[in-house]
């Protein structure tokens, strides 16, 4: 940590960092990047493995998600703008390796430092350039889809987005037949629609190539920079998606105290004292969107290229207002909230409940009720109770940033604000 | 809902934007295009055209009905209140399990049965099947209106106040809570309703006076939808437009604070637009079970959704505007399926919502709001 960094930290928290801050990050960066090298070692594999059960691959579910609710957090966190849809960047992202590093387009034969088989069909572009062109792919396409709709507020924007949300896996679902304007014809509609194959509809694209190495960095580090990463030695796959967010954490943590991050603040607070002061206020909302929008995009491909395939049944809503609920729980516009909110609830989600639930059969059998309770089965309800609860109880999230908290509790400190806000009521001022 | 009118800002007249004039000519091509299609599948097949376009209106007043629970809760507390279709699934349950003998309280891990509903179907006799239908209209509508005004006051009512996030997060939380006791209660595969309203063609059979060709025209299952939508509409109406509750309603929808001045109790209010809310989704419920006669737990999400871009097509808050939107969506909906390809309705619709919202956010009945600057 630079020291003009420290010096920022300590002017914002208004005194002195405790030692705890301080070394806190680097131990818990130092358990998550060894965290392959013991946690099936005796000691501590009775709580990873037997308790918990955070197999590698839990884990890098896990971490996937903390990637997708930290870029959800730039825009719903920083700008303060409801994203309902961001399943849609996601979705987006995997399908970018279907398109560029598969066999989907079987009649072109096209190679660019891949280490996919040499006269593979189809395109396939190195995966690392594949995982940047994810994030490329979707900046663009938060661009496209944020400037029309970024002009509206609150809960329109939320349906909007939803609606986004919503269209895009639809679109990958129909897309084995894209009608797309192939000529011009004579009589009305005057446009010749062609059939396109861009998805194959529900089938999903399969076969997707996987991130590797030179053979020369292979061999001289006896493998452990393979060539091709496979299915059986997942500690490599760990280690990218922990170093992807390593950095997404340094870049967020960077715009977060830049000018840019100041008006992200000043828009979420109040867009039009926001404007007043100069913030222009759709190149700030596009960058928070766009800025979201690819981080989205680089894990999306990251994620396609782990499980090998992708299909439009993968990428649905519940997927969005899960992510929501990790920014959400962890404490909306704090990294590290974000991050444990969305460690918690992945694991809940992919194992956790499921241990839960085995613990408790096996309770209830021992016991001597003879019936099983399917706690996986109720985890939409799990997850309703969970929000409604902590929105009740602590809306500011686990871990809260400090404005946010002052934010939601500020009725203790100035009573009745209201009576302000209607003697000039700047909201109906707005609409003219 | 009549509008005092509000004074308008100043406006100052200008040449139309660039923007604007796109705007128009953009919103021209979709009308023209969208007109040929109609038109030319009409002149094309006259005697399906028909026939479509009342399955798309007996939709359109599902969509409807469960649309106005929508724009009745934005209108009041400018909440988008998304366990509105869940409640409406459950109303489908709850007809389901009366027309299957009794009324259900599902409580999770075990449901609570009590026999006041008749086992029924399309054979039994018509006594039992008035009976059914209106044990269903009663108690589903009950059971609907006692969720959501507890909804209001478990989640929303603390949250008022706090930012828009707030109440909206947990509204999302209530759909998720409503789904699960949904899954509990019926499990998650399709849940079949006894048909109880024969599929009876009424007007355009064969060799009748209104004989159009092949298609059967209007069923009594259509004429159903109509015979509890209609109703249920105009006691609306006369409930917003004619009594105190609706007076005050309109009046909190208006100014809060002004309201609460002349001494109307908010809160209470509030509630009552909450209990209407819910029991015009029971309503549905019923008219959905009927028509559709199968359902599932997250039928609600879904056909929300659709009567969400309904409300705001219409103009959101605007009940005149909620029935409209029904009505185009369903129609919508319906020519998609019958003269365009029905893999692509769902995009279509929420394009709609989407062009809506961008191009005219107030919808076609609204009144601008800041949201949609």
């Amino acid at each position: 940590m630079t020291s003009a960094e420290t010096t920022g930290v300590r002017a914002r928290a208004g005194g002195v960092l405790a030692s705890w801050e301080r070394w806190l990050p680097w131990t818990l960066v130092v358990v998550a990047v060894s965290y392959p090298f013991w946690y099936d070692l005796p000691p501590f594999s009775y709580l990873t493995l037997d308790a918990l059960g955070l197999e590698l691959d839990v884990v890098i579910f896990m971490v996937v998600y903390v990637m997708l609710a930290l870029g959800l957090n730039v825009v719903v966190g920083f700008a303060g703008l409801l994203d309902l849809g961001y399943v849609a960047f996601f979705a987006l992202g995997a399908y970018t390796v279907g398109w560029f590093a598969s066999d989907k387009f079987s009649g072109i034969e096209f190679s660019f430092l891949s280490n996919a088989t040499e006269g593979a069909n189809g395109i396939h572009l190195n995966m690392w350039l594949v995982l940047l062109l994810g994030g490329v792919v979707t900046a663009i396409a938060g661009v496209i889809i944020g400037w029309p709709t970024l002009r509206l507020r609150g809960d329109y924007l939320a349906i909007v987005t939803l609606g986004f949300g919503e269209i895009i896996p639809d679109v990958f679902r129909n897309a084995d037949k894209l009608p797309v304007p192939g000529g011009v014809q004579g009589g009305p509609p005057f446009i010749d629609f062609t059939n396109v194959n861009l998805t194959n509809g529900v089938r999903g694209v399969s076969g997707l190539d996987r991130p590797g190495f030179g053979g020369n960095l292979d061999s001289l580090t006896g493998g452990a920079l393979p060539v091709r990463f496979t299915g059986i030695d997942l500690k490599p796959w760990y280690f990218t998606i922990v170093a992807m967010v390593l950095i997404t954490v340094f870049v967020i943590r960077r715009l977060e105290r830049s000018k840019m991050g100041r008006a992200w603040v000043a828009v979420r607070e109040d867009e039009i004292a926001a404007s007043a002061m100069g913030v222009p206020l759709m190149r700030t909302k596009l960058w928070a969107y766009g800025i979201g929008a690819t981080f989205g995009g680089i894990v999306g491909a990251y994620y396609g290229s782990f499980i090998g395939s992708v299909f439009p049944t993968g990428f649905s809503f519940a997927i969005s207002v899960i992510v929501l609920v990790m920014v959400v729980v962890g404490g909306m516009g704090n990294i590290y909230g974000v991050m444990l909110g969305a460690l918690v609830l992945e694991y809940l989600n992919f194992k956790g409940l499921q241990k839960i639930g085995d613990g408790v059969n096996n309770t209830i059998d021992v016991i001597g009720i003879d019936q099983t309770i399917d706690i996986p089965k109720y985890k939409t309800l799990i997850f309703g109770v969970l929000l409604v609860v902590m929105m009740l109880l602590r809306p500011e999230g686990l871990i809260p940033s400090a404005r946010r908290k002052a934010e939601l509790h500020e009725t203790a400190d100035f009573p009745e604000p209201d009576v302000y806000d209607d003697l000039y009521d700047v909201r109906r001022e707005g609409a003219s | 809902m009549t509008e005092i009118p509000v004074p308008s800002p100043v406006v100052v007249h200008r040449r139309p934007a660039l923007s604007d004039l796109l705007r128009w000519l953009f919103g021209a091509i979709i009308l023209f295009g969208v007109g040929y299609w109609l038109v030319s599948s009409a002149v094309d097949e006259p005697e399906r055209f028909v026939q479509v376009t009342v399955i798309g209106l007996s939709n359109g007043m599902i969509f409807a009905l469960v649309a106005l629970g929508y724009t009745l809760v934005y209108g009041i507390i400018e909440l988008i209140n998304f366990a509105h279709g869940d409640i409406f699934m459950l109303g489908t349950f709850q007809t389901q399990s009366i027309f299957t003998g009794s009324f259900q309280l599902p409580l999770l891990f075990f449901t609570i049965s009590i026999p006041l509903g008749t086992a029924v179907s399309v054979d039994s006799s018509a006594v039992e099947k008035v009976y059914a239908i209106s044990m269903a209209l009663v108690l589903s509508v009950a059971f609907c209106l006692a969720i959501n005004v507890a909804i209001e006051r478990i989640g929303y009512k603390p949250l008022r106040g706090q930012p828009r996030l707030a109440p909206l997060i947990t509204a999302i939380g209530f759909s998720f809570i409503l789904q699960g006791i949904g899954l509990s209660w019926k499990g998650g595969g399709r849940v079949a309703v006894p048909q109880i309203v024969p599929d009876t063609v009424l007007i355009g059979e064969n060799g009748t006076l209104l004989d159009f060709g092949d298609y059967p025209y209007y069923t009594v299952r259509d004429l159903m939808v109509l015979l509890i939508t209609i109703p249920v509409l105009v006691a609306l109406t006369v409930l917003v437009q004619r009594t105190k509750p609706g007076k005050a309603m309109r009046a909190t929808a208006q100014d809060r604070d002004a309201a609460a001045m002349m001494g109307i109790s908010v809160d209470r209010t509030i509630s009552f637009t909450f209990a209407l809310g819910g029991a015009i989704a029971g309503a549905g419920g019923v008219v959905y079970a009927l028509y559709v006669g199968t359902t599932y737990f997250q039928l609600g999400f879904r056909l929300g959704l659709i009567a969400f871009t309904a409300a705001v097509l219409g103009g959101i808050g605007n009940l005149s505007g909620a029935v409209l939107g029904g009505v185009l969506i369903g129609l919508i909906a319906a020519y998609n399926d019958g003269f365009g390809d029905a893999r692509w309705t769902y995009t279509v619709i929420f394009t709609i919502l989407i062009l809506i919202l961008v191009f005219r956010p107030s919808g076609l009945l609204g009144e601008r709001t800041p949201e949609g600057q």
